[in-house]
């Protein structure tokens, strides 16, 4: 009698299996996680046969996954490397690339830090161990502590590609998991810097940030990073395995529509020019 | 009580039933066996490979490298850079000073209060005791971790004026508070078995009872109490959790207790999600995770094998 | 200085050395330090107890607990979580305890302590007790994940995407059983430890073979110590977040977990999560120590059930 019943329990379990989910996955990058599962929330309401997972892990982790094959969508803060094509085309997966929304990395400083403006320049040489004193770059006369990402983080990685110039970070940084990990470690430290996408501050100032000495410094908002005036801004990106279709398809086109592009602008994301959003979307 | 009557069962059944739970009981060891193959096979391309040796050959995990024409060869663990580095030295001294300052923290008050239970307590002290420690243990490694990261960290900063606020002293004493139940219990259980009759014969002769402690009990549960030591240094190496989120995951090189460190452990978990299959990278997490197990089965078996000739001393030779 | 006695030759056949015991040391600050540990200990335990209990005790609420989460954690319960922990320790005892049982049981009866195949299954007992729990992670990724989950795609799932071949609750369920193996074996053992033999001996008077005597007597007989072992691991298993942070932990999952090969939520994992990655750490903060609450109270309670079928095992093997 037990036995029937063990083996009735365990062939429900598996049937299961059998009639798969109507699922999307999507994994990657932690700026874009807030995105996503906002995405998925307001899209489900209206789709109620899809069921869209989020996960974060940064965006090497979203790019690992769709190499592998774990995940459908992987949101990414950074292009893929020249390494990870390879690595995709070696297995067969064909990176498909649409950049979703716009964002800038903003460098996070304690509210008491009297330092208000940095060049990149500046920003270079102290993530990379060179400048080591806030009264270096005009601040109180104390050690800066640096704090970071972690390697897979899509951030870490276009920060070092951009204002590092590909330089490796300081031994010294503090790596954390997440850029609210980062603003909530500047926030408690007098003394710390973090950077992070610009949807994130709380409890934090953000640094003015100039090109060169020449240049006006200007703060991130949405308006300098639409316009291409904060420096440091970048494009966010789903890969998809090959040319989005079906449910992926009617997804993404969503989200580069109106409707999807006024949801990220609502929760602080910067979104995509009308004519930009409008070009991406796929056909 | 119920009346049990055996049908005799067929010889084959039988058979079949004993070979069944004989085949259940080499779970432990096929299972041990297996997490090593698996793991270690994963780690091959390192020794095999070329091109994952090339980059992350075993040299290059120990020895100080080059990496940059023109600037000085040193130890670096930053695996995601255009010039990929795998030095595991980091690493290992980032788990070396955790699990010490762990064990400084631990051994003091672990074995301590082993002393007191065993030594001092009354029999009601210590019924109140071992339940102290047994909730001690309970407390999952998460929760630690989750305390150190929250709580933990800021008293240490404000009380010492750390520069940094999650650092390798932070991750130290929550990794102590996880090793404390083992160095307690396995002390505790070799001092109470220290068999009564050389109690006695000391208080025969007049002693005290901390004379009789430091007499008889100590010289005979010494083992007891170093493998104790030896088998929470290897839990503080091993640990996962609380370092990954009290220890600031910086892998920094130096001898001061109070800057972050990276450990093997915190490493893996960091890590292991955004590798590529396969990857030089996947390797090396997976020869990490060999270079533990390895660690860990060597600690666990000299402390085991400490206890055991404990026993046989105890038990053996003194009826 | 007080000499003490050689102990590796019995008191009786010693020669005597001159000891003498002067009432010198009374042991007031040996007592006094040791007691101070012992205080140190209870202090910090309960500052930890303490400050989570405050903490998570005012977001602690039937809709805390039956609701999932809203507004990315900033709100609603945790309810999935628990689900999650439950079916995945559900899914682990099932593993553990048949294996552990008849393990306990096999060096129990079937071996002598000395021979040498009871000493080589009790290394890698306690081998696999001191496996640091990343290990496992791994293991289950390599083995679970890679090597079964991926024979098993490609026998019965050939094009398709991973079906087995990915997280999922069962893996990550066979990851737990291995890690808390050894405290079901343990505990079965002490169970076994206190049957009398004259309740074997009259088994095996009526006529009964060794596997009925076990299957009937014995196993019966050891059920305390064996449900002891079982809220144990699952205690430790509901605890562990290393192990299935690769094998199918999730943080934010819009279903429960129904099918063998789903992802799950998980308490210990979400308390990671939410600790170091939630985005407004201030606003989860109280449904962060909810949650760590809520795990606390699960591991203590059934801790504290093990505790108490222990001891009342141990008083009756006292007595025997």
């Amino acid at each position: 009698m037990k036995r029937i019943f063990i083996i009735a329990l365990a062939m429900t379990l598996l049937i299961g299996v059998v009639v798969a989910r109507n699922t999307i996955t999507v994994k990657g990058s932690d700026t874009l996680v807030r995105l996503g599962q906002r995405w998925a929330e307001e899209y489900m309401k209206t789709h109620p046969e899809i069921v869209i997972q989020v996960s974060g892990g940064g965006s090497g982790t979203g790019i690992a996954a769709l190499i592998n094959g774990g995940t459908d969508i992987c949101q990414a803060s950074r292009e893929m490397k020249d390494k990870e094509y390879e690595q995709a085309a070696e297995v067969g997966v064909e990176p498909f690339r649409i950049s979703v929304a716009l964002d800038g990395i903003a460098v996070f400083l304690n509210e008491e830090n009297p330092v208000d403006v940095l060049s990149t320049a500046q920003l270079k040489g102290i993530y990379t161990g060179a400048i080591t004193n806030w009264k270096e770059v005009g601040g109180a006369d104390d050690k800066i502590i640096l704090y970071g990402r972690e390697n897979n983080s899509g951030t870490y990685a276009f920060f070092k590609e951009h204002v590092l110039d590909k330089e490796d970070y300081s031994d010294y940084t503090q790596t954390l998991p997440g850029t609210a990990a980062v603003v909530n470690a500047v926030s408690k430290d007098k003394n710390g810097i973090g950077y992070g996408g610009i949807a994130w501050a709380k409890g934090v100032k953000y640094a003015a940030v100039k090109k060169n000495d020449t240049t006006e410094a200007v703060l991130p908002t949405v308006e300098t990073v639409s316009d291409g005036s904060y420096p440091i801004a970048r494009e966010l990106y789903w890969f998809f395995n090959g040319k989005p279709e079906g449910k992926l398809k009617a997804l993404v086109n969503w989200a580069l529509s109106a409707e999807g592009q006024k949801l990220a602008e609502e929760i602080d994301y910067v979104p995509l020019l009308d004519k930009q959003a409008k070009a991406n979307m796929v056909d | 009580m119920k009346e049990i009557k055996f049908k005799p069962k067929s010889k084959l059944k039988e058979f079949l039933g004993e070979k069944f739970i004989a085949v259940n009981a080499f779970a432990a060891l096929i299972g041990i066996l297996l997490i090593f193959t698996f793991i270690f096979k994963e780690a091959l391309p390192i020794f095999t490979d070329s091109e994952t040796r090339e980059e992350a050959g075993v040299d290059k995990m120990v020895f100080k490298q080059e990496y940059y024409e023109g600037r000085p060869s040193k130890w670096s663990w930053q695996p995601n850079s255009e010039v990929p580095k795998y030095s595991l030295f980091p690493l290992f001294i980032g788990s070396l000073k955790a699990a010490l300052i762990a064990m400084l923290f631990a051994v003091p008050l672990g074995v301590g209060a082993a002393i007191y239970s065993s030594e001092f307590a009354s029999r009601r002290m210590r019924e109140l005791i071992k339940p102290v420690i047994e909730l001690l243990a309970a407390l999952p490694s998460v929760v630690l971790g989750f305390f150190a990261l929250i709580v933990l960290a800021t008293f240490i900063q404000n009380l010492l004026g750390l520069t940094f606020r999650l650092n390798a002293l932070n991750a130290g004493i929550a990794l102590g508070l996880a090793v404390i139940p083992i160095v307690f219990t396995v002390a505790e259980d070799a001092m109470t078995s220290v068999p009564q009759s050389l109690r006695d014969a000391a208080i025969a002769l007049g002693a005290s009872p901390w004379q009789v402690s430091v007499s008889m009990v100590f010289p005979a549960a010494l083992p007891g109490i170093a493998a104790g030591v030896v088998l929470g240094f290897g839990r503080a190496i091993g640990e996962t959790m609380i370092v990954l989120m009290a220890s600031g995951n910086a892998a920094i090189i130096s001898a001061s207790l109070t800057d972050s460190v990276r450990t093997f452990s915190a490493t893996i978990a960091a890590e292991l999600a955004e590798v590529v299959f396969g990857s030089t990278h996947y390797s090396v997490l997976f020869f990490i995770g060999t270079l533990l197990f390895v660690l860990t089965f060597v600690i666990n078996l000299t402390g085991d094998m400490v206890l055991h000739k404990l026993k046989e001393r105890l038990q053996g030779k003194l009826r | 200085m007080i000499e003490p006695i050689k102990i590796d030759r019995p008191p009786d056949r010693q020669i005597p050395r001159e000891l003498v015991f002067r009432p010198k040391s009374s042991g007031v600050v040996p007592r006094g330090l040791t007691l101070a540990a012992v205080l140190i200990i209870v202090v910090i335990l309960a500052i930890i107890l303490g400050n989570i209990f405050i903490g998570g005790v005012g977001t602690i609420n039937w809709k805390f607990l039956t609701h999932p989460p809203e507004q990315g954690m900033e709100a609603g319960g945790i309810f999935p979580a628990i689900f999650g922990t439950v079916a995945l320790v559900i899914l682990m005892v099932i593993a553990v305890v048949p294996v552990g049982v008849l393990t306990a049981v096999f060096l129990h009866e079937y071996t002598s302590p000395t021979s040498r195949v009871t000493r080589l299954i009790r290394v890698a007992i306690n081998n696999l007790a001191g496996v640091p729990s990343i290990v496992f992670g791994l293991f289950g990724l390599g083995f679970f994940i890679g090597f079964v989950g991926g024979a098993f795609d490609s026998i019965f799932y050939r094009g398709e995407g991973p079906v087995w071949g990915q997280p999922a609750i069962i893996w990550a369920a066979l990851t737990l059983a291995l890690l808390t193996l050894p405290v079901v074996i343990v505990s079965t053992e002490e169970a076994l430890r206190t049957i009398p033999s004259e309740i074997k001996d009259a088994s095996y008077a009526l006529g009964a073979t060794r596997l009925q005597t076990i299957a009937r007597v014995i196993i019966p007989q050891a059920l305390p110590g064996v449900f002891t072992g079982s809220i144990l691991a699952v205690s430790r298993g509901a605890g562990e977040v290393a192990p299935i942070m690769f094998t199918g932990a999730a943080y934010y999952l819009p279903y429960l977990p129904t099918r063998l090969n789903d992802q799950f939520m998980e308490l210990g994992y979400h308390i990671y999560v939410m600790a170091t990655q939630s985005p407004d750490i201030e606003a989860t903060k109280p449904i962060l120590y909810g949650t760590v609450l809520v795990l606390l109270l699960l591991t203590f309670m059934l801790n504290f059930v093990a505790i108490m079928i222990r001891s009342r095992m141990r008083k009756k093997r006292v007595n025997a």
